[in-house]
């Protein structure tokens, strides 16, 4: 399978991860500082910073987009509920 | 001297030219939001101010209170006279009369700020259509002729959607939750009620405390406009010394172990039964005191009040939890301590979760998942021990305290794992 890989910068952990593994998986199972709320896209709690590597995340779907902008979510902002990882490196931190 | 009650049953309180207090007293309010207790009541202060083409209502309150709310109103203009509606905030004890208030004055624009609109809609669900409404922020006026709204951001004082108004021509603040306590005395006024100072430090450090940050950042705002009158969602209205209310919520909000420079702080916090526990928790604090610009406490939670160690959470960057396990879960000094976390903000702050146990050691594992619902860093994987802690056993301990205080301290090494190395 494929593999991608994920750095979360404010614990300096980089997670290699079968590709399209969603970020969620990942960041609480590492302890990074993410944190969530429903889990589900709709509340906007676990916005992150993608730091590198945005386009090697799937595009964010019309509800991301919606909670992104709800939120006044900054350009390099994505939720980590949702974000799948496709390929390459990805660096993120805590929105 | 005496002050008499300036409230009467239907009649608007005139605050300035064309400024008029609606809101509404409830003296009997004991228990406030689940977590709030109220030794006299509280108020819903609501306003109306009045320009040349029109009005502007400021917030309404509670729906109980809704026609105490409009009975000021109506004694103050026409439904068709309001031009706007401004929610500086939306928690149900100020927008509980806003569906009423919308259906009475159909034509009047919302006014809220950016972050509103979401809450606002699931609000007024049972208007059947989603509302009209501006959102505004820093710099944005409504000018409601010959005098000017102004609006401030200044999120998170303590909902995502919290705003301030400024009627510059009064010097008037109407600061929502901001300056507020829970506080019932009809006479109004700050220098006439009685003596409130309890209510306002109480009301801070249960309402604003876990958004200092915020708070501070507002005040950089709210401070630089010197309101004459700074006019609150709850409790009395504050017109004599209104700095001395911001100074009051800068001195609160400032973090007293500030001024060490770099030096972080870690606390390692225990419950032992056998001393089992107690010996890896040293353990750790022996580890962590090896790091450089790291200083270390140790504490037996057993022995003094939460609220005092909250207070030391407050200003701390890392924390370790020691609990045995018993009966399959940590024990009630722990729980008492993670549960009183909501009053401080400990989002990102460093945390890790140690102890002993007999059968089977889910004490660490709960521990942790509560510090990440806390939002809080859990880089390294718990430590359990099975009874006696061994020699081994320990220095593990002391290697997690090392590893931990690097990460606080950020110089910990980067580490490359696998997925499947996770549990």
């Amino acid at each position: 399978m494929p593999k991608a890989s994920v750095t979360f910068e404010d614990i300096g952990v980089t997670v290699t991860v079968p590709a399209g593994t969603r970020l969620i998986e990942v960041s609480e199972k590492v302890g990074a500082g993410i944190t969530y709320g429903c889990r589900e896209g709709e509340c906007g709690t676990c916005m992150m910073k993608i730091v590198a590597g945005a386009e090697n995340l799937a595009q964010p779907s019309v509800l991301e987009h919606q909670v992104l902008a709800d939120n006044l979510a900054p350009r390099a902002a994505r939720l980590a509920c949702q974000a799948q990882v496709l390929s390459g490196e990805v660096v993120v931190r805590p929105g | 001297m005496s002050h008499p009650s300036v409230v009467s049953p239907g009649k608007p309180v005139a605050l300035a030219s064309g400024v008029h207090w609606i809101g509404a007293l409830d003296p009997s309010m004991r228990r406030f939001d689940i977590i709030l207790n109220t030794a006299n009541g509280t108020t819903y202060n609501a306003y109306a101010v009045r320009g040349a083409h029109g009005v502007a209502v400021i917030d309404t309150v509670k729906i109980e209170f809704a026609d105490e709310f409009f009975a000021r109103l109506e004694a103050v203009c026409r439904y068709d006279e309001i031009r706007v509606i401004v929610l500086n905030h939306l928690e149900p004890d100020h927008s509980g009369a806003l569906p009423e208030l919308m259906r009475r004055a159909p034509n009047a624009k919302l006014v809220l700020s950016q972050r509103a609109p979401a809450i606002l809609k699931a609000l007024v669900r049972e208007l059947g259509t989603e509302p009209e409404c501006t959102p505004v922020g820093d710099g944005d006026v409504v000018e409601l002729g010959g005098r000017t709204l102004a609006f401030v951001h200044t999120p998170y004082l303590h909902w995502p959607d919290t705003q301030c108004t400024w009627l510059e021509d009064e010097g008037m603040l109407f600061s929502g939750d901001v300056f507020g306590c829970h506080f019932c005395d009809d006479r109004l006024w700050n220098d006439a009620v009685g003596d409130f100072r309890f209510s306002f430090d109480y009301y801070y450090q249960h309402i604003m405390r876990p958004f200092r940050a915020f708070v501070l950042e507002a005040l950089d705002k709210l401070e630089g406009l010197a309101p004459r009158v700074i006019l609150p969602a709850h409790g009395p209205l504050l017109r004599t010394s209104p700095r001395e209310y911001m100074a009051r919520y800068r001195r609160l909000a400032t973090p007293e172990l500030g001024s060490g420079g770099d030096e972080k702080t870690l606390l390692v916090f225990y419950v032992s039964a056998y001393g089992n526990t107690a010996r890896m928790a040293r353990a750790v604090a022996e580890g962590a005191e090896q790091v450089r610009g790291l200083r270390v406490s140790l504490f037996d939670l057993q022995m003094s009040d939460v609220a005092q160690f909250v207070d030391l959470i407050e200003e701390a960057d890392g924390m370790v939890f020691g609990s045995p396990t018993l009966n399959a879960d940590a024990v009630k000094p722990v729980w008492d301590l993670l549960s009183s976390l909501t009053l401080v903000a400990v989002k990102g702050k460093f945390g890790a979760a140690i102890g002993s146990y007999g059968w089977s050691g889910e004490a660490v594992g709960l521990i942790e998942d509560r510090m990440r619902g806390l939002k809080m860093r859990v880089p390294l994987k718990g430590l359990k021990v099975k009874l006696n802690p061994t020699e081994d056993d320990l220095e593990r301990c002391r290697g997690l305290g090392r590893e931990l205080g690097a990460h606080i301290t950020g110089t910990a090494r980067r580490r490359v794992v696998d997925i499947a190395e996770l549990a």
